[in-house]
């Protein structure tokens, strides 16, 4: 069932007879139950001066990617497209990105989808359309639902609007790259360029031996980039044979890759996500190559690593009690089923999620399992 | 304002809870004699004042634990309170609560440069985390005004922002990870030096919960590598529109300050008279800040100052050197002193879309026509979260009412241009019976659904944040918990 307004998503939910499985563009995995598509769409508010996007929650990516283009913006968090690494069709939309919390590379430094998400309208599984924050970048009024609705994967509600908070695109942009470096020594690098005055907008590390780039990505100003470029080439020149890539359609080229894990498309196996602290990035790449032989990608100056490994494998176990979780993002249903997607959590943490969910959706209808 | 009425159940069982407490915790740490609880019957919203049952000073995460979990089986209300500089009344207690102060939580108990996090204890104040990490370069960048004083308890239960959130954003924006108790005694760990959590954001729901959901006692904190300098250009204008305006081209143009902030013409002359920081005799006054190496700064400011000569500014002064940049601030950084000599003051935080500044701020000038009390204002224009000081004279009757009368109507103009009540102080007891106007009742009932889950039987902060109407029913079960 396609819905186009927040009236008719309202209707559905309260007058749904068995579980609904929300879908903004499709572009990720399904779950069991009825589709409920979200396609209300359309800009509500959009106001450059004020850095401020109203936007209903089904409206694609695209559209408001553009949209901000043509004002010199942009979305800070950079989300990522999932339909290379899927293999998936689809139109992501943003109500979708903001239900799974989606950030890119640029987290590092501008922070995650949740922290430009000023306000949201859903509507909770008992029907009722609910409002939490508002289109002002700061607002503490009431408890702020709008962090808890972000990442909830609508399990708690079904986003109807969303509110986001813009920034400016880069005039410029330059990539600072080392050659050749291992994990460990790497992320030593990524963390020098992420603890320096420089402001760094991407840390990420591809490739193995001698193809190995250690990449570190500056944004902004021209004048204001080259400069950053060039202090950062000195403090990495210790770690190695360092380069930089100031071309901006290969620097767009080389962080799309980056961002939508492009390596990993196509490619048989499962493909997990683990979120880490950065030096354990190595650590965990190491144990994950030890057990399955995996090929790793690292972003986040090492605190996110994406794994490509043999069907089935659980990589929980290998990653023994190094503080983080696991995320399952491509695999079989056999193996979500077994293992499930979502990291678990110490029983009091659970229990509170669980009278959450009872709160939100008594009935339990909206994405049943899906985060269990 | 109301408070609920005392349970006189609770107070005569006084003795018996106070020496339940004792068996837990410290001798020096249960705290219940008259002249001593005095000493927390207030916050920083000094107007309203009630001496706790008693006080707890535990100095352990276990200790906390313990404590909450007598009085969650005593049936007793806790109020947490961080270092009491709460401006919504936060930490205002009721005769039958108990006090829970996390001032003896104040070890640093982590640092780590590599991964850029700093673990500390929450009753450590805002500004000694950057004191820990600045020798090494770093800093904790939410900055409220309070900071000298101010606990990260009481930042991470009001989610404080400060002038430079427009880069660095607020506390929820700069927190990792909390260990937590909850009120049945419980311990609980959300997040960690890692980014996101597993499952649901509860690190971003408890976030500016106002100490309803639970008791942080230890946070994992973002922490960044100083700029390599900042400096700010004054700009001057002879209207609040051509400085709003300004404001909105220098965010078109790209450029991302790290401060914004804002002054008028009542605040400039005040400050002028208190500290003569040279400002212009002028409408609107601006201070704009940038942060980079010497050349971005200088190229930041030229663009900058080119925005401000197309809004007919009276006049434009650039700062060239670390005492000129104290001049531009002195002024800024006295405004809510200078005030305060002038009379007394009711500080409001109400927040607006920047587009509506100037049509605000004339709205104000007339509510202080119309109840006849003045208004100053000096805010963060970057973000729009504003701050009205009115002027009123606590000891002529009646003026109390009158400042909270026009404080309600500034409030809910801001809600009505498409803003909030509160941008970083919180709710607290101060706006409570004002959630109405920007919530209804479904949006009330979701928010309160979650103190269901987290704390059942409403013992925790229970007055606050929601109107006192609303959360009776729930206050009122007998022990939900069991």
């Amino acid at each position: 069932m396609m819905v186009t307004s927040e009236s008719e998503l309202a209707e559905a939910i309260a007058g749904a007879k068995g579980p609904l499985q929300v879908v903004g563009g499709g572009t990720r995995l399904p779950v069991s139950g009825g589709v409920l598509q979200v396609g209300i769409s359309g800009v509500r508010l959009y106001e450059p001066g004020a850095l401020t996007l109203v936007v209903a929650a089904g409206t694609p990516l695209a559209e408001v990617e553009a949209l901000l283009a043509g004002e010199g913006q942009r979305l800070a968090f950079e989300p990522m497209d999932f339909r290379p690494v899927m293999g998936s069709e689809g139109e992501p939309t943003i109500g979708g990105v903001v239900a799974a919390n989606i950030s890119g590379p640029r987290r590092v430094q501008a922070g995650a989808c949740r922290d430009f998400l000023l306000g949201v309208r859903f509507v909770d599984g008992h029907g009722r359309v609910i409002k939490s924050g508002g289109r002002v970048m700061k607002n503490v009024t009431g408890y702020d639902l709008v962090k808890l609705m972000a990442g909830s994967w609508g399990t708690l509600g079904v986003l109807s609007e969303v509110s986001l908070k813009v920034l400016p695109a880069a005039e410029a942009v330059a990539t600072v790259i080392v050659h050749g470096l291992d994990d460990v020594t790497a992320v030593k690098a990524l963390s020098r360029a992420l603890g320096s005055a420089y402001d760094v907008s991407g840390a990420a590390h591809i490739g193995r031996g001698d193809d190995a780039r250690t990449l570190v990505r500056v944004e902004g100003f021209a004048d204001s980039v080259a400069y950053r470029a060039g202090r950062l080439r000195e403090l990495l020149g210790n770690f190695g044979e360092v380069s930089v890539e100031d071309d901006a359609a290969r620097n767009a080229a080389l962080w799309k890759r980056i961002r939508d894990v492009e390596d990993f498309a196509g490619r048989a196996g499962d493909v997990w996500r683990l979120s880490l602290k950065p030096s354990d990035g190595p650590v965990a790449a190491a144990a994950l190559r030890a057990a399955f032989g995996a090929e790793v990608i690292h972003n986040w100056g090492g605190g996110l690593v994406w794994a490509l490994v043999p069907e089935g494998a659980d990589l929980r176990a290998a990653m023994g009690d190094l503080p983080g979780h696991a995320r399952i993002i491509r695999a079989s249903a056999d193996t979500v089923a077994r293992l499930g997607r979502f990291h678990p959590r110490p029983a009091p943490v659970a229990a509170l999620e669980t009278g959450l969910k009872e709160k939100f959706d008594p009935r339990g209808i909206l994405n049943p399992g899906l985060m269990g | 304002m109301q408070m609920p009425t005392p349970d006189q159940t609770i107070l005569s069982r006084k003795d018996h809870i106070v020496r339940r407490l004792r068996t837990v915790l410290p001798d020096d740490a249960v705290i219940d004699a008259p002249e001593e609880t005095r000493a927390y019957e207030c916050d920083a919203l000094s107007a309203y004042r009630c001496p706790p049952l008693a006080v707890v000073l535990p100095a352990s995460t276990e200790e906390v634990a313990a404590a909450l979990k007598i009085c969650h089986d005593e049936g007793v209300p806790v109020v947490p309170r961080g270092s009491g500089t709460s401006l919504a009344g936060g930490a205002l207690p009721t005769e039958d609560s108990v006090i829970l102060g996390v001032a003896r939580l104040n070890r640093v108990l982590e640092t780590d440069y590599e991964n850029r996090f700093i673990r500390v204890q929450t009753g450590l104040t805002n500004l000694s985390v950057t004191g820990a990490v600045e020798d090494e370069g770093f800093f904790y960048a939410p900055d409220p005004s309070s900071q000298l004083a101010c606990a990260i308890a009481g930042n991470i239960a009001m989610n404080s922002g400060g002038a430079h959130c427009l880069k660095y954003g607020v506390t929820t924006n700069n927190l990792m990870g909390v260990k937590m108790v909850l009120m049945d005694g419980s311990i609980i760990d959300l997040g960690g030096p890692y980014a996101d959590m597993a499952g649901l954001d509860l690190l971003g729901l408890i976030c500016g919960s106002e100490g309803q959901l639970g008791v942080v006692t230890e946070a994992t904190l973002r922490i960044l590598h100083k700029p390599e300098g900042a400096r700010p250009v004054m700009m001057g204008f002879d209207s609040n529109e051509e400085a709003g305006a300004c404001v909105s081209d220098i965010i078109k143009a790209g450029i991302l300050p790290v401060a914004i902030e804002f002054m008028d013409r009542p605040v400039i002359r005040a400050t002028e008279n208190f500290v003569g920081a040279g400002y212009p005799d002028v409408e609107a006054l601006l201070i704009v800040e940038v942060e980079g190496s010497e050349a971005e700064i200088a190229q930041q400011l030229a663009r900058i100052i080119e925005i401000g000569q197309r809004h007919n500014p009276v006049e434009i002064r650039e700062s060239g050197s670390a005492e000129e940049s104290a001049r531009i601030w002195a002024g800024r950084k006295a405004a809510f002193g200078a005030m305060g000599q002038i009379n007394d003051y009711m500080c409001l935080d109400g927040t607006i879309p920047v587009s509506q500044l100037p049509f605000v701020l004339r709205r104000i000038g007339e509510l202080s026509g119309e109840y006849g009390l003045g208004v100053g204002n000096v805010f963060h224009a970057g973000d729009g979260n504003m701050h009205p000081l009115i002027l009123y004279d606590a000891n002529k009757p009646g003026d109390l009412e009158k400042a909270e009368s026009m404080g309600a109507d500034i409030l809910k103009l801001c809600v009505e241009v498409g803003g909030c009540l509160t941008g970083e102080h919180g709710v607290g007891v101060e706006k409570r019976e004002l959630m109405d106007a920007q919530y209804n009742a479904d949006d009330l009932d979701a928010q309160m659904a979650v103190k269901d889950v987290f704390d059942p039987a409403w013992l925790l902060n229970p007055a606050k944040v929601f109107p006192l109407a609303a959360t009776a029913e729930r206050r009122a079960r007998p022990m939900a918990a069991e």
